[in-house]
């Protein structure tokens, strides 16, 4: 499985996120099994896999909402590696809103419903020290107007917006404090498919020019076909197939892989 | 009186919210749990208030009550007269006077001196309760000290009204550390409460803490740079005392429109007509110049 890194296109001397053999488990039931990978910098890596087959179990593990019972998730921070898992949660949750984003499926679940888009711009910005209503309010409105949200609606409450505007507004809310990381759990679902398209395209835009990292579990072959430079597909809490996304969905090796390839319905 | 025990608690109780003072004074702004009892008056009466001042209280205390500034009003009357009947203490209305003092919604106008202790009733202690309402994740966001969300609702105040609008119980960060409650005193107040020479305890009943600031404690009112923090009031003097930096009261007084402004702590305002100052609706009280 580490072989499979010389052919990353972007690898460079250090790993951003190194995962070695996490295993979590629901009693007796897997969630997902020895999972071992390496991120590097400005690198996407999409999780494929049908329903329960773990892909958000691990991203959980990944994003330290779950413990995992065993392995290892060492994260680059600016003191050198260090193993999220093991460290003291005041760190962990400081890299939650500072190095780290994550974006929710549902907007409800990462924004504050009942504050202004503005409010919720501005909250990890407060989180890490920001007390100058002024600059926050301009980072709010700047970052408004990157995802495609009218700069004239930064005092309306997300519940005034559409879905789409959610969820921009919920990425927007994450890459505020400009993040190297990013975890999404299926960012375009629930949506139609000509907003999707449009999130992809800004999801895609911002990935390049802040030179995000990100993780990304989705259903969806599409949302990874255009997004991810590198793909795992999981079944039953195992990663059964790993590679460049293009070879992958073009040159599925293993069974269920073609499956899930060949289950696209073709318009 | 022979039917209650001193102060109508019992001894072990009393014990126990001791303790729980003692911590909340050695961790200042650190809401204590305690084993809160049940009290002959309705939650939101000040259970919390009446428990911390049962388990100070000594024989020789002078106790002093107040709801909103005022000695007379209902909530202050039936206290006071529940501790002349339990604990058989001295009562006054007078602010230097007292040497305990509880209280509802105000600071005295008059400056507190050492040796004085001031009960505050609270009625939800926890200052993040309406922005996150998991009491898990409050906890652990004093423990981890992460109080951005309460800048959250300071800019929210300044997106929607131009200004911080929050006018009572307007939160403060306790010696660089924990952010507090001060219960729902005015904003007027906030700047009492730190290096205040008398210690302050606070104590809510239904939510079962007790929190406490000691004497001459830093206490800052949150705030941005560039929207300081400002005590605020009525732009009015007193109509009774005249008196121009104390905290007022709106009263309606007919059908027409016409109001006037009164000290809402009416120990400082009768004081002062004691003195002889007279304000524009006032007239000079009996014994006067």
């Amino acid at each position: 499985m580490m072989g499979q890194l010389a052919i990353t296109p972007m690898a460079q001397d250090v790993p951003l996120l190194q995962v070695d053999g996490v295993t979590k488990r629901y009693g007796q039931r897997i969630g997902c099994a020895d999972v071992s990978f390496d991120l590097f910098p400005g690198e996407v890596l999409g999780i494929v896999g049908e329903s329960g087959s773990g892909k958000s179990t691990l991203l959980s593990c990944l994003a330290g909402h779950l413990r995992p019972d065993l392995g290892r998730v060492m994260f680059d921070t600016a003191q050198g590696p260090k193993d999220t898992l093991t460290m003291s949660e005041t760190e962990r949750r400081r890299l939650m809103r500072t190095d780290w984003a994550y974006v929710h499926q549902n907007p409800r679940d990462g924004l504050r419903m009942g504050v202004s888009a503005g409010g919720n711009v501005g909250e990890r910005l407060m989180a890490v020290g920001a007390r100058h209503y002024g600059s926050i309010r301009d980072s709010a409105t700047d970052w408004l107007t990157r995802v495609e949200i009218s700069a004239e609606r930064i005092d309306d409450r997300p519940s005034a917006f559409s879905g789409g505007m959610q969820q921009r507004l919920q990425i927007a809310r994450n890459l505020v404090t400009g993040p190297r990381l990013v975890f999404m759990d299926e960012p375009t679902g629930g949506l139609d498919v000509s907003v999707q398209a449009r999130l992809l395209d800004l999801l895609r835009g911002l990935v390049r020019d802040m030179g995000l990292s990100a993780i990304i579990v989705t259903h969806d072959l599409a949302v990874v076909r255009l997004l991810a430079d590198r793909l795992m597909v999981m079944k039953s809490g195992r990663v059964v197939e790993q590679g460049l996304t293009d070879q992958v969905l073009d040159d599925p090796q293993h069974a269920y892989t073609q499956l899930l390839v060949s289950s696209v319905l073709q318009v | 009186m022979t039917e209650y025990n001193f102060a109508y608690l019992d001894e072990q109780t009393k014990r126990m919210i001791r303790r729980a003072i003692l911590k909340g004074v050695a961790v200042p702004g650190y809401q204590v749990p305690f084993a809160s009892r049940e009290m002959p008056m309705p939650y939101g009466w000040g259970t919390g208030g009446v428990q911390v001042t049962a388990a100070c209280l000594t024989p020789d205390d002078t106790l002093k009550v107040i709801d909103q500034g005022a000695d007379d009003t209902t909530n202050a009357v039936s206290i006071r007269k529940f501790f002349q009947r339990t604990a058989g203490v001295a009562v006054t209305e007078s602010t230097p006077e007292a040497t305990m003092i509880q209280t509802r919604h105000r600071i005295p106008e008059t400056a507190l001196t050492e040796g004085q202790i001031l009960v505050y009733q609270v009625p939800i202690p926890e200052p993040l309760r309406f922005l996150e309402p998991r009491e898990t994740e409050t906890r652990k966001m004093h423990e981890l000290e992460e109080y951005g969300l309460m800048h959250v609702k300071l800019y929210e105040d300044i997106a929607r009204h131009g200004e911080i609008a929050t006018s009572y119980a307007y939160p403060v960060k306790v010696e660089g550390r924990y952010v507090m409650d001060p219960s729902p005193i005015p904003k007027f107040d906030n700047p009492k409460l730190g290096g205040s020479a008398a210690l302050q305890l606070f104590g809510a009943g239904r939510e079962q803490r007790i929190y406490a600031l000691p004497p001459y404690t830093q206490v800052v009112s949150l705030d941005f740079d560039d929207h300081p923090f400002a005590a605020s009031k009525a732009p009015h003097d007193c109509d009774l005392c005249g008196a121009k930096e104390s905290y007022l009261d709106e009263v309606i007084t007919d059908d027409r429109g016409s109001r006037m402004y009164v000290c809402s702590d009416t120990d400082f305002c009768a004081g002062r007509r004691g003195h002889g100052h007279v304000g524009r609706l006032g007239v000079p009280m009996e014994g006067t110049a």
